[in-house]
């Protein structure tokens, strides 16, 4: 058999009292590794203990300035910086109103880092074990007795004089503590695959009630009133109007928004006449009519406007739009055809705004000057 | 120990009889420059009146409610410093005196009690019959009665249990306590609405009564944390006072100047981001001209430099830090207050001189005397209260 490392030598007393002499006894002695265990918080004994004030609260401050600066960083730089947003007719870096969130955040990473901090620095987190776990001394301090353990680690530690010592306190049942054999192993038992199963699952079967719970047991829309409302389908019936009828006309002379009526219904001559494109032949004009094009005329005009239609014979063919006739045309005979149709070539008013159509156009000018260039157009 | 066992080690000490001297020093000087100031300037004098009656009000009438919570909370650890918030409580007597120049003055400082203009302006006429000189009268005579009344039957008792060792006295203060706390609310609401925000008669705040409410509990805190720590060190208290009663001090101190800035920017950034108009000219009035200055500098004064001087641990039971952050804020409860009145004589610009030291020196020599004589016939602890024992054992 292995022979087993000691951990500590404990002790047991009765009162608060009592371990309060021992603990003063202790530190007098000079032993520095020992620790003291009571089933409740012993006001004045970390005074006794000599104990330093804790560092905590300043891992508290930093986690906080570092919530509060991240928080205002990331508000800063989503709403004034990479997607401006003008809320309520404030500047972008609108202070006051970023502060509650500021507030919230330092407050969440300020508590939740300190506790995490603790974890990790006092309980020392990956490891999830200590010798004096699963013990007797454990079991009567987590009860009705106040212990102290002192540790081997100590420098003035001597296994015989610390439990002579012990007993001269009037401890009860000194004994010695020894590590387990993993514990001496540097083994990080939290990572321990039975240990991690058990995450998992109470994750999923915490994460799986909530969800059903707030999500099908007891749903409620946060506001219902736009979906309850009382609405009627378009076809419908109803006793509201004297009509009976649910879809309503539009009172007469009305225009829907943004909408310009056409003015030269049937009437291409005063169209070619008056209509003047208003738009310049540049890069990006181009672009935009190059793509109209080939997406609303190219299917019959086919993509250089010869009229090689991609139908396959299922439509007419038009003409080429290369014909002297509609070279000579103004823009304004164009945009009558987008706007109107023309014979079988149905309207375009509804896929094309207004200046998409002379882009469109100008893309058809392109089209023709690269068919019939003029001799000017070598140079 | 038992509680029969229980022998309190307390003798009974004066105060050193300077204290009675700087008071009436001060009392004396302060009456002579007010009475000098009201017969050069009498409306300045009556805004500054003004500050200094809810200042007084402050620190007596959140000193009572400090001892109704003990009471009707049953705090423990409190109990010891009790005497000293019943003694400061004396001072809501005095304030009517104080306020004596704005009652005489109620025309130049309150807008409202022009019954013409009041007729001419829709908003104001609303409002009439809250804000009419009679109403305002009585309400200023009901408040102060109800505190007195409360002030009588609180001390009453605690002194009467000092000789009798009753506890059923511990019993109708509570009692009493849970009657009080709502008045109180009430009477504080309607001090801060009154006399502060009734000077702007038309600016909307909903949260203002919490405000003053807020400023003024911070001042009598600080007021009694001032006078317990100085009074320990001079060991006019009991022996046994742990650095853990003081701690609490420091703690409530912090909490409140945290709960102060809270409440403080609740009210200025709501107002802001609705942006309406009838809200938002008290706090363009006060980035006029140089208010600027005082404007940031509050948030300074009353939050971040108290939370500074109070934020460690070790900081809330130094006594030198404790003193040191009870006088400031005390002064900062002052300029608060300044800063809300001020700005409605003084548009354009600051407006401080020797006129604003008269009422401050006044009300200071007046707090001491009164201390001072209430703290001779009675023991400076409550020595019959039950819970004595326990709040001097008492530890974090
Ligand atoms: C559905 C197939 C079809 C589409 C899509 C189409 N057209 Fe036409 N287009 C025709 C036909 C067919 C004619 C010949 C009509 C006629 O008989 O006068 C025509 C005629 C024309 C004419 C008159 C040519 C002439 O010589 O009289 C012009 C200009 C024209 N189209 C431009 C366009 C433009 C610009 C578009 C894109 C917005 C477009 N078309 C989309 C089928 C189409």
């Amino acid at each position: 058999m292995k022979e087993k490392t000691l951990f500590s030598i404990t002790g047991l007393f009765d009162s608060s009292d009592e371990i309060g002499h021992a603990v003063e006894a202790v530190v007098k002695a000079g032993y520095k590794k020992y620790d003291v265990n009571t089933p409740f918080p012993v006001h004045g004994l970390d005074t006794k203990m000599k104990l330093p004030p804790s560092k905590l609260g300043y891992f508290a401050l930093v986690l906080g300035l570092m919530g509060a600066s991240a928080a205002l960083f990331f508000m800063w730089w989503s709403i004034s910086k990479d997607y401006p947003i003008i809320i309520g007719g404030k500047p972008y870096f609108a202070l006051p109103a970023f502060i509650p969130i500021t507030f919230e955040v330092t407050v969440l990473t300020a508590s939740v880092g300190t506790v995490l901090t603790m974890l990790f620095l006092f309980f020392r987190l990956p490891n999830i074990n200590h010798p004096l776990q699963d013990t007797n001394y454990m079991r009567n301090v987590s009860n009705d007795k106040f212990g102290i353990s002192i540790e081997a680690e100590d420098p003035l530690f001597e296994a015989g004089k610390v439990k002579d010592f012990l007993k001269s306190l009037n401890a009860q049942d000194v004994g010695e503590i020894y590590f387990e054999e993993d514990e001496t192993a540097d083994s990080t038992r939290i990572f321990s695959p039975k240990f991690i199963a058990f995450l998992i699952v109470t994750a999923v079967i915490i994460s799986g009630v909530t969800y059903f719970t707030l999500n099908k047991l007891l749903f409620m829309d946060p506001f219902n009133f736009m979906e309850e409302q009382q609405r009627f389908a378009p076809e419908g019936q109803t006793t509201f109007f004297k009509d009976t009828r649910m879809m309503r006309t539009p009172p007469a002379g009305a225009v829907a928004r943004g909408a310009m009526p056409y003015m030269f219904a049937n009437e291409p001559d005063s169209a070619a006449k008056e209509l003047i494109n208003p738009l310049q032949p540049d890069e990006k004009t181009l672009a935009l009519g190059r793509e109209k094009f080939n997406t609303y005329c190219s299917p019959c005009h086919d993509y250089l406007a010869k009229g090689n239609s991609r139908l396959m014979g299922q439509f007419p063919n038009p003409p080429s739009l290369h014909s002297e006739k509609v070279r000579n045309w103004p823009d304004g005979r164009i945009f009558h055809v987008i706007t109107e149709g023309q014979n079988v070539m149905p309207s375009y008013a509804k896929q094309l705004e207004p200046n998409e159509r002379w882009a469109v156009i100008l893309y058809i000018r392109a089209l023709q000057r690269a068919m019939n260039a003029k001799e000017g157009d070598l140079k | 120990m038992s509680e029969s066992e229980f022998k309190l080690d307390y003798v009974k000490k004066d105060l050193p009889l300077y204290v009675r001297n700087v008071g009436l020093i001060l009392s004396a000087i302060g009456l002579i420059i007010v009475v000098i100031s009201y017969l050069a300037d009498p409306v300045r004098t009556a805004y500054n009146s003004l500050i200094l009656t809810a200042f007084v009000v402050s620190i007596g009438v959140c000193s009572l409610f400090l001892v109704a919570l003990e009471y009707i909370a049953g705090a423990v650890w409190s109990v010891v410093f009790r005497r000293i918030s019943e003694f400061l409580s004396t001072v809501v007597f005095i304030a009517p005196i104080i306020a004596i120049p704005f009652l005489l003055n109620l025309h130049n400082v309150f807008i409202w009690t022009h019954t013409g203009t009041v007729a001419k302006d829709a908003v104001l006429a609303v409002k009439a019959p809250y804000l009419n000189v009679h109403f305002f009268l009585i309400r200023f005579a009901v408040i102060f009665l109800i505190w007195w009344l409360f002030y009588f039957i609180f001390i009453r008792n605690s002194q009467k249990q000092d000789i009798t060792r009753d506890q059923k006295l511990t019993k109708i203060n509570i009692v009493f306590s849970g009657i009080f706390i709502p008045v109180f609310g009430f009477s504080i609401s309607i001090a801060g609405i009154d006399w502060l925000m009734s000077i702007e008669p038309k600016w909307y705040s909903t949260i203002f009564a919490v405000y003053y409410f807020a400023g003024s509990l911070l001042a009598a805190l600080a007021a009694l944390t001032l006078i317990a720590v100085r009074m320990n060190e001079k060991g006019l208290l009991i022996p046994g006072l742990m650095k853990d009663h003081f701690y609490s001090l420091g703690a409530l101190l912090f909490a409140f100047t945290n709960f102060w800035a809270y409440i403080a920017f609740s009210q200025y950034m709501l107002i802001w981001y609705a942006n309406l108009p009838e809200e938002t000219f008290w706090f363009i009035n006060r980035t006029q001209g140089s208010w600027m200055y005082l404007t940031i500098g509050m948030a300074f004064a009353r939050f971040v430099i108290p939370y500074i001087l109070l934020l460690t641990q070790p900081s809330k039971m130094n006594p030198k830090r404790l003193k040191i952050a009870a006088v400031w804020i005390l002064l900062s409860h002052w300029y608060d207050l300044y800063w809300i009145v001020m700005p409605n004589y003084s548009k354009h610009g600051i407006a401080f001189s020797w006129n604003e030291i008269a009422f401050p020196v006044l009300v200071l020599g007046l707090i001491i005397l009164v201390f001072y004589s209430r703290s001779r016939k009675v023991n400076l602890i409550p020595v019959g209260d039950p819970k004595l024992k326990r709040s001097l054992e008492f530890r974090l």
